[in-house]
């Protein structure tokens, strides 16, 4: 189950906006089973290093770039965990400017079936927590194509590990933050002091029934980006997703200065591009999955993820052309 | 309450446990639950309402029962039983259903959904959907409508929609997991009628409300009868929502002993049970922080229980704090041991318990044993059996074993 961790040196590791050396330098080679006790990220470099994690500086770029970025959502662990790294490649080499690794968790209620079906498997299969940090090592490997990386899970398992634990491995596998679906911010004093002391983003969920008071309570929490759920309802492809997510995006707005990024429902190139011409970032994830779960083979699955990750670059590419 | 602020307990806490762990989207329809669910506590309209309800449909106050047969094998301490199993649909869920259908019309929404378990509370939803002309859809696991067919007809009949779910473990928890689902795309038109005393705030404490009239009737009735308050309260704890519903007007006795008896199955060194307070930790499930079985990743452990009410991985917050405070005490009673009491008030007083209640009932024989003669319990009888007489009498082997094992044990 644990996945080749030979290539990963991450010490050198400098992709756009990590923190330098210093807090890679705590990983130390002793990558081989659980790495956590007791770790602290040396030095915890002050706020002003902590901030480079956050994928936040992808975002601003490519709205220099005139477009919205593009977020998939990946489950550690499906097909295996070394197919899932594999499968986060393929999207990352597509255009894909930032990887959620989502963490497979007994009792999804946020997830439609898709996710739910992989979330089974993959735990069938014997997925672990601690894989997240392996596949985030792998995605902000500069050896290869490197992107942002953030995880999105559910809550008990990040309680159960530790929070601050689990703050501290992320940080030192590379990743940048953690999506709460169900983890909103009066519950999370532990959670945003954890992240504030590892510089990881907290991104939390809006939606289209939040009122003002709520969008601004909840994106005064935010770092990284504010996580807009375009629909009301769990995560899966849908045949329209423009007016209730344009409406929401426009509100959170008027509540926050932070990029606002478009989640559930996405998953077509049109519909990326649609969506892109009003967010920040687009977010998807079912249609993605359903590239491996429905494939023959893990071969063919990682093809018509490729071909999907694609047509979805070249749509917020060409949202504002 | 946001970034940075101090850690002050969220609304809906008990002690530590409680909260709301639920996705962004529920939080209005949270508040908007607690804003009118407050206002209708304390309106003498709502009040009234419920109260002739309780009076002209459910058929309170219940009685309650002394079982002079039965206590003889408690020990000889004196039983009584608070019959909850004679309210219009057979258990205590009918006290919480009658309540959230009334706040579901002053909030103008047309449509509940429900989880269940055994079949008890999706049945007590669907009774009240059809009084109030509200539609109904009824989340139940796949296992659970072939261990309870009976009920699920039953729903059908009351005009309900039942909706089996075929995920995960296909009972109790991923009905649950259906009908969140469910609530977040619906919100605006439904309501969630959650079932017992778990979930996100005000669930817990709102249930608990609803459910508190048990406890309320049942300490005058014990003091009626025998003269002094009971040594003890036993009930059953799945979700907790009958037990919460006696202990709770007793909780500032502190000389009555609160037992919670949850579901050993086959036994705690099996790995096959529903004991949360004996092998379960701290963590999130279904919008509250409260103790789960869970492994060491935080993935939910399947319960086991020869009964469907008590077959849950999760209980109610408040339960947690009680089990913490020491005001309360949980044992786990295996599927054996509550079989037999379950036979035992068979055939000794005539009385045909729910499997649930029937864990209470062994935890009386076994406080009963311990506590002697001069000792008084209170025993929350939640639900009658006629929904248990297939799997009671496969269990007995009263009838040829159907093709498909289908017992709780077995699975």
């Amino acid at each position: 189950m644990s996945a080749d961790r030979s290539e990963d040196t991450s010490e050198e590791r400098v992709r756009p906006g990590t923190q330098g050396r210093g807090a890679a330098a705590g990983m130390s080679a002793d990558r081989s089973e659980d790495r956590s006790e007791g770790r602290v990220r040396p030095g915890t470099q002050g706020r002003g290093a902590a901030e480079h994690t956050s994928v936040e500086p992808i975002l601003r770029r490519c709205q220099d770039e005139g477009r919205a970025a593009l977020i998939a959502y990946l489950p550690v662990g499906f097909p295996s965990v070394e197919g899932s790294i594999e499968a986060m490649r393929v999207v990352v080499e597509a255009g894909v400017d930032i990887v959620e690794i989502g963490m497979p968790y007994s009792d999804p209620v946020m997830d439609g079936a898709v996710i739910q079906d992989a979330a089974v498997r993959a735990l069938e299969r014997g997925v672990r927590l601690r894989d997240v940090f392996t596949a985030a090592r792998a995605v902000t490997d500069p050896a290869g194509q490197a992107a942002g990386c953030v995880v999105m899970t559910y809550w008990n398992p990040v309680l159960r590990y530790g929070i601050e634990r689990f703050a501290a491995d992320l940080a030192a596998a590379g990743g940048s933050g953690v999506i709460t679906p169900d983890l909103i911010p009066d519950e999370a004093g532990d959670w945003i002091a954890a992240a504030e002391t590892h510089g990881l983003d907290r991104i939390f969920l809006v939606a289209p029934s939040s009122t003002p008071e709520r969008l601004a309570a909840v994106t005064s929490a935010c770092r990284g980006f504010v996580y807009a759920s375009a629909v009301m309802g769990v995560t899966g492809a849908r045949a329209s997703v423009g007016e209730a997510a344009h409406d929401l995006v426009s509100r959170t707005r008027e509540a926050t200065d932070l990029p606002v990024c478009v989640g559930l429902g996405v998953s077509t190139g049109e519909q990326a591009a649609e969506v892109g011409r009003f967010a920040d970032g687009v977010i998807v994830g079912s249609a993605l999955v359903r590239c491996l779960t429905e494939a023959a083979s893990e071969a063919a699955g990682r093809a018509a993820l490729g071909d999907l990750a694609r047509e979805l670059a070249d749509g917020v590419r060409g949202a504002r052309g | 309450m946001t970034a940075g602020a101090s850690p002050s307990p969220a609304p809906g806490r008990f002690g530590g446990f409680g909260g709301r762990y639920v996705p962004e989207a529920l939080i209005p329809a949270l508040e908007q639950l607690e804003e009118v669910w407050r206002k209708a506590a304390v309106d003498p309209e709502f009040v009234g309402e419920l109260e002739r309800l309780h009076r002209t449909y459910t058929g309170r106050p219940s009685i309650i029962t002394e079982v002079p047969r039965f206590a003889q094998h408690c020990g000889g301490a004196r039983v009584l039983l608070k019959r909850e199993d004679l309210n219009h649909t057979g258990s205590h869920k009918i006290n919480n259903v009658l309540g959230q259908a009334l706040l579901t019309a002053r909030m103008g929404k047309t449509r509940v959904i429900a989880e269940t378990g055994a079949g008890q509370h999706g049945v007590a939803t669907a009774t009240a959907a059809a009084l109030l002309g509200l539609d109904c859809v009824v989340y139940m696991g796949q296992k659970d409508t072939e261990r309870q067919a009976l009920n699920v007809a039953r729903m059908r009949l009351l005009g309900a929609e039942v909706i089996p779910v075929r995920h995960g473990s296909q009972t109790l928890k991923d009905a649950v997991n259906e009908a969140f689902r469910d609530w977040v795309a619906n919100v605006t038109t439904t309501h969630y009628v959650l079932g017992t005393v778990t979930g996100p705030h005000p669930f817990p404490e709102m249930v608990r409300e609803f459910h508190r009239i048990i406890g309320v009737e049942a300490r005058q009735q014990v003091l009626d009868l025998v003269g002094r308050l009971p040594d003890v309260v036993c009930a059953c704890v799945g979700g907790g929502s009958n037990a919460m519903g006696i202990f709770h007007r007793f909780i500032d006795d502190a000389a009555v002993r609160l037992v919670g008896l949850e579901a050993g199955g086959s036994g705690i060194e099996s790995g096959h049970h529903a004991a949360r307070f004996s092998t379960g930790l701290p963590g999130v499930l279904h919008g509250a922080f409260t103790y789960v079985l869970q492994d060491e990743d935080g993935q939910t452990i399947e319960s086991h229980s020869v009964s469907a009410g008590l077959d849950y991985p999760s209980v109610g917050p408040e339960h947690a704090y009680l089990r913490e405070s020491g005001r309360a005490e949980y044992r786990p009673i295996t599927d054996t041991e509550a079989m037999q009491a379950f036979s035992l008030l068979c055939r000794t007083e005539g009385i045909l318990p729910a499997i649930e209640s029937a864990h209470a009932l062994a935890g009386a024989m076994q406080l009963g044993r311990e506590l002697g003669r001069d000792a008084v319990i209170l025993v929350n009888l939640s639900g009658r059996g006629d929904k248990d007489v297939h799997t009671a009498a496969r269990w007995f082997g009263l009838i040829e074993p159907d093709a498909p094992d289908d017992l709780g044990t077995t699975r």
